[in-house]
């Protein structure tokens, strides 16, 4: 195996975590795994998207030009992204917040809408996890158990209060797709 | 082995450094490194250590001047203005024959420039960056795993050569992140007697530590004396890495982040039927250029690749000499070139040799 | 013959020759800093860090450690070598070319953060080592190699008051200016001095001492007028006395 993504979205809407979530269930399971954030400026209030690799073998460059996957939250990133995607590489929509058609036709592409469940859940924040679930789920790349694990490891101190909610979404995201 | 850890690579650059030995950080916040100094204000005082953010990058490197003349292991970390800042202290530091680790989170230049990875500071930081006759060793880290070992080496190389060390990374190795395993915490006992420092003339003569003799005859014997030094860390503290050299069609010289993407490279390359070897320098200074030259007569070219306009290639001529062609490819301003572009360019210059 | 030792060389300071010209006021006060030593019985854990000018040599002159700071860093020098080995005693010794003008950073942010050091800051208002130009302390008409008719404070700017500056910060325990131009004003200088480095022992903060000195080479007059020229000229413009000393107030909050 050797999955390039590419998660993007508004600051704030959790593309960052996700990444980390992957890299660290990833590396769980002994896989090779690098995350590269997007940073600076971008970081307050623009766009933000990080790189995430997991591999079988070491891997050499963490920077991607074509990922086998994209998670879009937003319409600027599917419009940044999606002409990256490889082809019959598979595109998650956040079909909640974009409303329009990615433009390609080669490609497999996943809508999930992910405000709407999160806040179904009672909590906005958790749209991240919601299309981490749906992202494991249709790629199989890692057990939904490292998922949790790896949520158990990253919400600690005033972030554990948000676990239970974050495995109720994270479940949720794996019966969407 | 210790366990596996997800680090990102600012803090596994300030991890290192206590492991190493260092309890003396001194710093500036500058962006693509300001985690590690963040990291050094949380981490160090849990380890009895000195955290101080100093009021600018020269107060900076004098706090490190200070600190090295009364014998503790210290550093900083900065990005290349603050590090071009730091020079004159550094070239202070190097006549005093001072030992400390500076950590450059290389971004775009020149100027203000960018917060993006870049490597425009090689000739800087190999060729002296300061003013008068010096070198600093300079380690070129490729992942974080190889940046934690650099780190820790730096410190030894620094205390038994008595001279400041680089570690030269760039924005990507301080900003992203990837599995690691930290060595044990080195204990404070280890670390070597510093006879020479500045901890007050008690049974014995005043030490004086300076960069400075207004005879030139002495002056120069200061010289010499550092030239020596020198000699006994090219002949001793050359470092790279090979790879696939034997038999290749090209080679391809990079080192740090470029070194690293070129592993992909070479996987991408194979796909297509051709044979591409690495040479990657880990230390830049002191270049390994004995062995680069010997690798060289066994190929038609040496392709340079850099995140800057062709700094180690001046290094890798050098070396080669007539031996082979020398071609470059680079990106510059932060923009990190892609496995594929790179081998895009290998596949043209494949191309024009066998079509002439 | 009974000859009885009145007056000797503190242990404190080497056997290496000044470099001063005759009528400097910067031997004088060496030894003042020598005897201090002496009698605080700190020589063998103090050590000096010299600056860049006319007392580029002081770290020989003294029997301890020392090094040499470039232009205007000594105050980080001694941070980095203080915050490192805190029980050791750390004295920056600095010119006002070096202090006031390239160095004002280095010394507003140690003393602001109560850098636990000792100051001794020599203000002959005039660059010496280099020749005699304009310091930033430079009185305003003052002739220099770099003002020839005058100090104009319209090109030039005004002479800055150290002392008056660093009193606003909240961090400094103590700051007073004094003069070595009288054998009274040398006791007093001792004192202040003296106090400086107690307050360091005791862990009370940062401690500046003032000393206004002559420059007969650069100022163009001889020694015995320079003092002179310095009571009527230097002490109208930086009159001399305690600018700042929280010394008891440290003691209450107990940084010791």
């Amino acid at each position: 195996m050797n999955n390039k993504l590419i998660a993007a979205g508004f600051g704030g809407q959790g593309m960052m975590l996700l990444g980390q979530l992957i890299a660290y269930a990833g590396m769980l399971e002994g896989k090779h795994v690098t995350w590269l954030p997007s940073y600076g400026p971008e970081m307050r209030g623009g766009t933000a998207n990080c790189t995430v690799i997991v591999s079988d073998k070491p891997i050499g460059a963490p920077v991607v030009a074509m990922p086998t996957e994209i998670i879009a939250m937003n319409i600027p990133s599917m419009l940044k992204f999606t002409p990256t995607l490889v082809e019959k590489g598979k595109l998650f929509l956040n079909s909640s917040m974009i409303d329009r058609e990615p433009g390609r036709t080669d490609i497999e592409v996943m809508r999930v809408p992910a405000n709407e469940i999160a806040d179904e859940l009672g909590n906005l924040k958790v749209a991240n996890i919601v299309m981490l679930g749906a992202y494991i789920k249709k790629t199989g790349i890692l057990s939904q158990n490292s998922i949790k694990s790896a949520l158990e490891h990253k919400l600690v101190g005033k972030k554990k209060e948000l676990l239970e909610l974050d495995i109720k979404a994270f479940e949720k995201g794996t019966t969407l797709v | 082995m210790a366990e596996k850890v997800l680090v990102k690579g600012n803090e596994a650059l300030g991890e290192a450094a206590i492991r190493g030995g260092c309890r003396y950080y001194f710093g500036y916040p500058i962006t693509p490194q300001s985690e590690l100094t963040e990291y050094m204000s949380r981490r160090l005082p849990e380890v009895g250590g000195v955290f101080l953010q100093a009021e600018s990058e020269v107060s900076v490197v004098n706090m490190l001047y200070g600190a090295s003349c009364v014998g503790v292991r210290v550093m900083t970390s900065t990005s290349s203005p603050g590090f071009s800042l730091m020079q004159e202290g550094v070239s202070y530091m190097a006549g005093a024959e001072l030992p400390a680790v500076f950590i450059n989170v290389v971004r775009g230049g020149p100027g203000l420039g960018d917060i993006q990875p870049a490597q425009g500071d090689y000739l800087q930081a190999t060729k002296g960056g300061g003013h008068g006759d010096y070198r600093l060793i300079v380690l070129g880290p490729s992942t974080i795993q190889e940046a934690i070992e650099l780190v820790m080496l730096a410190f030894d190389l620094a205390d038994k050569y008595r001279t400041p060390v680089e570690v030269l990374a760039d924005g990507m190795i301080g900003q992203m992140m990837e599995p690691v395993e930290f060595p044990e915490m080195r204990s404070l006992n280890t670390l070597p007697e510093k006879p020479w420092s500045l901890t007050g003339a008690k049974g014995r003569k005043p030490n004086k530590i300076t960069s400075f003799d207004l005879d030139p005859y002495k002056l120069e014997e200061m010289n010499l004396r550092y030239e020596a030094t020198r000699k006994r860390i090219i002949a001793n503290e050359q470092r790279w890495e090979e790879r696939n050299v034997k038999g290749a069609d090209i080679l391809v010289a990079a080192y740090g982040t470029v070194g690293r993407i070129m592993k992909t490279v070479m996987e991408l390359a194979k796909e297509e039927g051709i044979n591409v070897g690495l040479f990657r320098p880990i230390t830049l200074w002191p270049f390994p250029y004995e062995r680069l030259e010997e690798l060289s007569k066994k190929v038609n070219t040496v392709l340079t690749v850099e995140m800057s306009g062709g700094q180690m290639l001046e290094d890798v001529k050098l070396a080669v000499k007539d031996n082979a062609a020398t071609p470059f490819y680079g990106r510059m301003g932060g923009v990190v070139p892609t496995p594929e572009e790179i081998l895009e360019q290998i596949e043209k210059i494949i191309k024009g040799s066998e079509s002439a | 013959m009974n000859a009885k030792v009145v007056m000797k060389r503190p242990k404190s300071l080497s056997q290496t020759d000044f470099t001063y010209c005759p009528g400097c006021h910067h031997g004088i006060v060496h030894r003042i800093i020598a005897e201090i030593i002496d009698e605080l019985g700190i020589r063998e854990k103090t050590v000096i860090v010299a600056p860049v000018g006319c007392s580029v040599f002081a770290y020989t002159f003294f029997e301890i450690d020392g090094t040499v700071a470039s232009h205007g860093r000594a105050p980080a020098v001694a941070t980095g070598m203080k915050r490192s080995r805190p029980d050791r005693i750390i004295f920056t010794y600095q010119g006002d070319g070096d202090l006031a003008a390239i160095g004002t950073t280095e010394i507003v942010h140690a003393a602001n953060r109560g850098e636990n050091i000792t100051v001794i800051f020599i203000n002959n208002a005039v660059y010496g080592m280099t020749g005699g130009q304009m310091a930033p302390t430079t009185l305003i008409g003052q002739r220099t190699t770099t003002t020839i008719h005058g100090r104009d404070p319209k090109a030039a700017g005004y002479p800055i008051r150290i002392c008056e500056m660093l009193s606003q910060l909240e961090g400094p325990t103590y700051i007073e200016r004094v003069a070595v131009d009288t054998p009274q004003h040398v006791i007093k200088t001792k004192k202040a001095i003296k106090k400086a480095f107690e307050n360091q022992i005791n862990g009370l903060g940062f401690s500046l001492v003032e000393v206004l000195s002559t420059c007969p080479t650069n100022w163009g007059i001889p020694p015995v007028e320079s003092i002179k020229w310095l009571q009527e000229n230097m002490m109208k413009f930086y009159p001399l006395g305690i600018y700042k000393d929280r010394t008891e107030e440290r003691v209450r909050e107990g940084i010791v």
